[in-house]
Parts: C-alpha cells; sequence; structure tokens
C-alpha cells in the first residue's frame, strides 16, 4: 500500500513537471512575445529590450525554466499585469469563492446522483430505472450555459425569485449562489448517476447477490448489507475525477453569473493575456486535478479488497 | 466507460461492411430512444444541408433591431418566427446557418481527434511495451489538464479560428480515445484471426487496421456519438465564453454570448439558440444510447 502511494505521488510530482514545463514553453518560448505582453502594444523595442534585461529574459530558455519553477514553488508567482498586485492576492480569495461553489454543488449532487443511481441499477429496466436513465441523459446534454439560460428566463426573469447575477457586490449573500450551483448540480449529476447505475447492475447480477436472494434473505436486506458497499466503490472514483470537470464548468458558470471565483479569473486572464495570473491559475487547477485523480487512485485500491490484499 | 467491451461484436460473418453497418442501424429501430436520437440528429443534418434554401434571410442581413418573435418585417413582408437580434439579424436564419458551422466543425474535430486517438491506441495496445509506456504517459499528461483551462490557453495563445479550434479538440479529446482503443485492443489482440494473421505474415500495420480495428468497431460507435455531443458543447462554450469563431459567423454559442446582457428584455435572443444545440447534444446522446442497447441485445 505503502509502495502504491509513493508511487502514485511520484507520478503526481512528474506530471506536474510535464505540465509546466509545457506551459513554460507554450507562453514565454518567446522574450519578445512576453515583453509585449507585459509593456503593451505600443511599447518601444529599447524599453522591451531594457525590460528583458531586467528581467533576465536573455538567460537561456532552460535556466528561464528553472528560475520560474524556483520561484513558482517557494510561491512567488509574480504580479497581475491587469491589476499590478501580486497574483497570490488575487488568486486566493478566487480560489476559496470557487470552492464553496464547489462544495455546495458536491453536497447536493453525490447524495442524490448515488440515491438515483442505485434506485435505476437495482432493478434494471423497471420503469423507475428508464425515467432516471432518461432524465440524466437529458440534463447532461444540455450544456450548463444553455441551462443557465433557461433557468434565468423562468427563475430569475419570469418569477422573479432570484437575483440574476452572483457579482457578491454588497457581501456574502447565500441567495446569489442558488442559480449557479443549480447550473452546475443539473450538468453535473447525470453522468455520476449513470456511472452508479452502471456499477449498481453489475453488482446485481453477481453471483453472491443472487445467493443472498436464493437464501430468502430479505430485499432490502440484500441491497443494503451486499449490493451497496460493492457497488459504491467505482462511483467513488467517479466523483473525485467529477473535480476535473467542475473545474470546467466552474469556468462557463462563473462567467454566466458574473461570480468572481478561480474560473472567471482564469478565463479574464486568458483573454487579457494577463500573462503570469494564467501560469498560476494553470498550475493550481492542473495541481487540484491531478491530486484528486491521485487521491482517486489511492482510495479505490484501498476500497477494493481484491487490490488491497494483494 | 467499463462496459464498453462487452459490446465487441464478434468477427464479421460475409456481407459487405456497407450493409452490416446498414443493418446495425436498421436494429435501432427496436430502440425507441434510439429512433428519437436520430431523428433530432437527422433534422439538424437536413437544416444544415438546405440551409439556403430553409433560411428565410441572409443571416448577416440587417432587417429592423430587437424584433420580438412573430414580428411582421414591413419590408420583405415575411414574418421573424423567433425575432431579430440586437443588430436587427434575422434569428431563425441564424440559427439554420449556424447548424452548418457546428455541423462542419465537430465532425471535423472529432474525426481529426479519432484518426490520432485510433492510431495512438493502436500503436500502444498492440505493441505494448516501450510504445505503451510513452504513449500512456503522455495520455496521462493531457489528461490531467482540466478540459476547459486547456483550451482556453490553446485558443487564447494561439487564436480563435475554426482550424485552431479543431486542433485543440483534437489535443485535448485524443488520449482519451486512445485508452478505449488500447483497452480494446489488448483484448483482441489474442485471438484466433490476429494470430492467423500474424502467421500469414501480414504487417503490424495490416493487422492493426485490418483485423483488430474493424472488430473493434462497436463501442467505438457508440463513444463517437458521446463525443460527438460533447464536441458540440464545447464549440458552443468556446462561442459563449467569447473564444469561438470571429464573428459575423452565425455560430450558436457566439449568438447566446452576443444575447446574454439584453436576455432580461428580449430572451428570445438566447432561448432559441440553446434549445438549438440543446436538442442536438441531445440527439447523439440518445442515439448512442439506442445503439448502446442495440449492440448489447445480440
Amino acid at each position: 500500500m505503502l509502495v502504491l502511494i509513493g508511487k502514485r505521488i511520484g507520478i503526481m510530482a512528474l506530471t506536474m513537471l510535464a505540465v509546466s514545463i509545457l506551459l513554460f514553453l507554450a507562453l514565454e518560448f518567446s522574450p519578445g512575445n512576453v515583453a509585449t505582453k507585459v509593456l503593451g502594444q505600443f511599447a518601444s523595442e529599447e524599453q522591451k529590450d531594457l525590460w528583458l534585461q531586467q528581467n533576465g529574459y536573455f538567460e537561456p530558455l532552460w535556466y528561464r525554466y528553472f528560475s520560474w519553477a524556483g520561484n513558482f514553488i517557494s510561491g512567488d508567482l509574480g504580479m497581475s499585469l491587469r491589476y499590478r498586485i501580486p497574483v497570490a492576492d488575487i488568486m486566493l480569495p478566487r480560489l476559496w469563492n470557487t470552492a464553496i461553489l464547489g462544495f455546495w454543488t458536491f453536497a447536493f449532487m453525490i447524495p442524490v446522483s448515488l440515491i438515483l443511481g442505485v434506485l435505476s441499477g437495482m432493478r434494471e429496466g423497471s420503469t423507475m430505472d428508464r425515467i432516471i436513465s432518461l432524465t440524466s441523459i437529458v440534463t447532461t446534454s444540455i450544456p450548463e450555459f444553455a441551462s443557465a439560460v433557461f433557468l434565468s428566463a423562468i427563475l430569475v426573469f419570469w418569477l422573479k425569485l432570484l437575483p440574476g447575477t452572483s457579482g457578491m457586490i454588497g457581501g456574502f449573500d447565500p441567495v446569489q449562489l442558488i442559480m449557479p450551483v443549480l447550473v452546475l448540480f443539473i450538468y453535473d449529476f447525470g453522468y455520476v448517476t449513470r456511472m452508479t447505475r452502471a456499477s449498481m447492475a453489475d453488482v446485481m447480477t453477481t453471483h453472491y447477490i443472487r445467493t443472498a436472494v436464493l437464501k430468502g434473505l430479505p430485499y432490502r436486506q440484500v441491497i443494503l448489507k451486499h449490493a451497496l458497499r460493492n457497488a459504491l466503490i467505482a462511483p467513488f472514483t467517479v466523483i473525485m475525477l467529477q473535480i476535473n470537470w467542475l473545474l470546467s464548468g466552474v469556468i462557463v458558470v462563473e462567467f454566466a453569473f458574473a461570480y468572481k471565483g478561480f474560473g472567471a479569473l482564469l478565463l479574464e486572464a486568458a483573454l487579457n493575456q494577463d500573462l503570469y495570473v494564467i501560469e498560476a491559475c494553470t498550475m493550481v487547477a492542473v495541481f487540484v486535478a491531478v491530486t484528486t485523480q491521485t487521491l482517486a487512485d489511492i482510495g479505490y485500491t484501498y476500497l477494493n479488497p481484491r487490490i488491497r490484499f494483494q | 466507460m467499463a462496459d464498453l467491451t462487452s459490446t465487441i461484436t464478434p468477427a464479421f460473418s460475409g456481407g459487405s461492411a456497407f450493409m452490416r453497418a446498414i443493418k446495425s442501424f436498421a436494429l435501432l429501430r427496436e430502440s425507441p430512444i434510439g429512433m428519437v436520437g436520430a431523428f433530432l440528429v437527422l433534422f439538424w443534418v437536413f437544416v444544415a444541408i438546405f440551409a439556403p434554401l430553409l433560411a428565410p434571410h441572409d443571416p448577416l442581413a440587417i432587417l429592423q433591431p430587437f424584433a420580438k418573435p412573430g414580428t411582421v418585417h414591413a419590408k420583405s413582408a415575411t414574418t421573424l418566427w423567433l425575432g431579430t437580434d440586437n443588430l436587427g439579424r434575422d434569428i431563425l436564419s441564424r440559427i439554420i446557418w449556424g447548424s452548418r458551422t457546428v455541423l462542419i466543425y465537430a465532425p471535423l474535430a472529432t474525426l481529426s481527434a479519432y484518426v490520432v486517438g485510433v492510431l495512438m491506441g493502436l500503436a500502444a495496445g498492440y505493441h505494448r511495451g516501450w510504445w505503451d509506456t510513452i504513449l500512456s504517459r503522455i495520455a496521462d499528461i493531457i489528461l490531467s489538464f482540466p478540459v476547459l483551462v486547456l483550451f482556453i490557453i490553446v485558443i487564447s495563445t494561439f487564436g480563435a479560428s475554426g482550424i485552431n479550434i479543431v486542433i485543440a479538440i483534437t489535443f485535448a479529446s485524443a488520449p482519451g480515445i486512445m485508452r478505449i482503443v488500447r483497452g480494446l485492443v489488448l483484448d483482441l489482440r489474442n485471438r484466433d484471426y490476429v494470430a492467423a494473421a500474424q502467421t500469414r505474415g501480414e504487417s503490424a500495420l495490416y493487422v492493426m487496421l485490418v483485423e483488430i480495428l474493424p472488430n473493434a468497431r462497436g463501442p467505438l460507435i457508440v463513444d463517437a456519438c458521446v463525443r460527438l455531443g460533447y464536441v458540440i458543447i464545447t464549440i458552443g462554450v468556446l462561442g459563449f465564453l467569447g473564444l469561438g469563431l470571429p464573428p459575423p459567423n452565425p455560430d450558436w454559442g457566439g449568438m447566446i454570448n452576443e444575447g446574454r446582457k439584453m436576455a432580461m428584455i428580449f430572451p428570445h435572443m438566447t432561448i432559441m439558440p440553446c434549445i438549438a444545440i440543446s436538442s442536438l447534444v441531445l440527439g447523439f446522446n440518445l442515439l448512442a444510447d439506442g445503439l448502446r442497447e442495440v449492440s448489447l441485445r445480440d
């Protein structure tokens, strides 16, 4: 088990290294481009040269990469070109906001999709199964921006129940969180439901479930004691990997509702060529994604006795 | 996608490839959900092909701004069934022409991702060893990016154009396809007909493309349908975020982004393209579900 964890963490570190090299090459390969982004379109060649000189851009590429990576690890993420303040100062509050959004989305999505998935996989082909399956196909087919538009039209403009933007201008307001969470929930729960259903349906065809049914155990007990424990291993991984999807989803939802979160910051930085913010946000996003994948792998191994005791 | 391997169809038993394809689509009749999906997809394909005949107006022509649905356009004496946008362009015509944009770029991007992903997967699964290690590592690295982050960086660094969108989608989707193909190949490479071809002295490329790939087609067709849906969503998202095809191209995502600021007073500007894109994605997802159901049955 320890060897496995060590190996997974090693792979994670290597992935981060590879991603950082790719990112660095994509964004900072040509110093001239960097200077244009930092100093603006209208800077003269002399100004650019001077800036490049001062910031060590005439060093060889590998040296620049290592000093960039070194600064990064020690917490110096550079300055935002747009806001003229350290990147960390902008990014951390934004990350916190997104964490709140993600937390509430998962807080609703996990129980709902697990229950629906189990109900649907319990009796494959039943009316309940068909209704749940169809619902989850329909909801995953509606992109986040479309459900944002549909829900806004109904709940915000027509019934006037909820605010249409979530800028949190007058301080934190939980009511403004409802729409973004709802949109993320609707798009995401279908996938986890389907995966839980597949896992549950799989378990229901195994011999030990048949044995349990044939020896006359009450159906309730078969499901709760025998099926659930095994059926919920696969959804655990799916839910962990869903965090990676959520990182994409928050970009759309935060943009749609003007929520001041991490995804909106990344998008804003990309549209404004705010170089160091793009780099920092991407590394954080990849870090979160890779960490959850690693945790999913380790957790899966831990939960599955067939692998654990090998 | 653990259930994919179970849908591998047995090695072929006579009849041309074309006839067999027709036959498997004929089976779709048994799945009402699949039929609804096929209908939705065919509807939009029909709209895209006959866009010049179906669209009542030029999608770029400026008629009268902010017309509500059903307004009669005085000059041409036509009804603007879905109204016009803020510049006065007919929304129905823009949705009809926009179906062309999405139905050209989404299949193109999916196809290109499939070519790369299938080749990678065949190489990794058939040769194993170093090929497998290196290709799987590359796939892991690309898949560790949250998809949209990858798109935003690629598009904002290299610019928004049709070809860049296709390249970005290929780059992001090929590793996922590779994993599926690799899994299927690992299962198929020990079959007798593969051994027979190897004994005949066929080249590795021949064995991969002629013996293995056709037998892996079932799960891949289902995956392609689901993936097409995702690619359509992706293209829509990019348009919505302002990273899509540059205006004035009629593009569903872009239309939603443009109409968003006026959604409170003129909801028709955003709702109609949202219905269009959702119905097309739903079509592909239902079709995939129907095909999966039918292929599992026999």
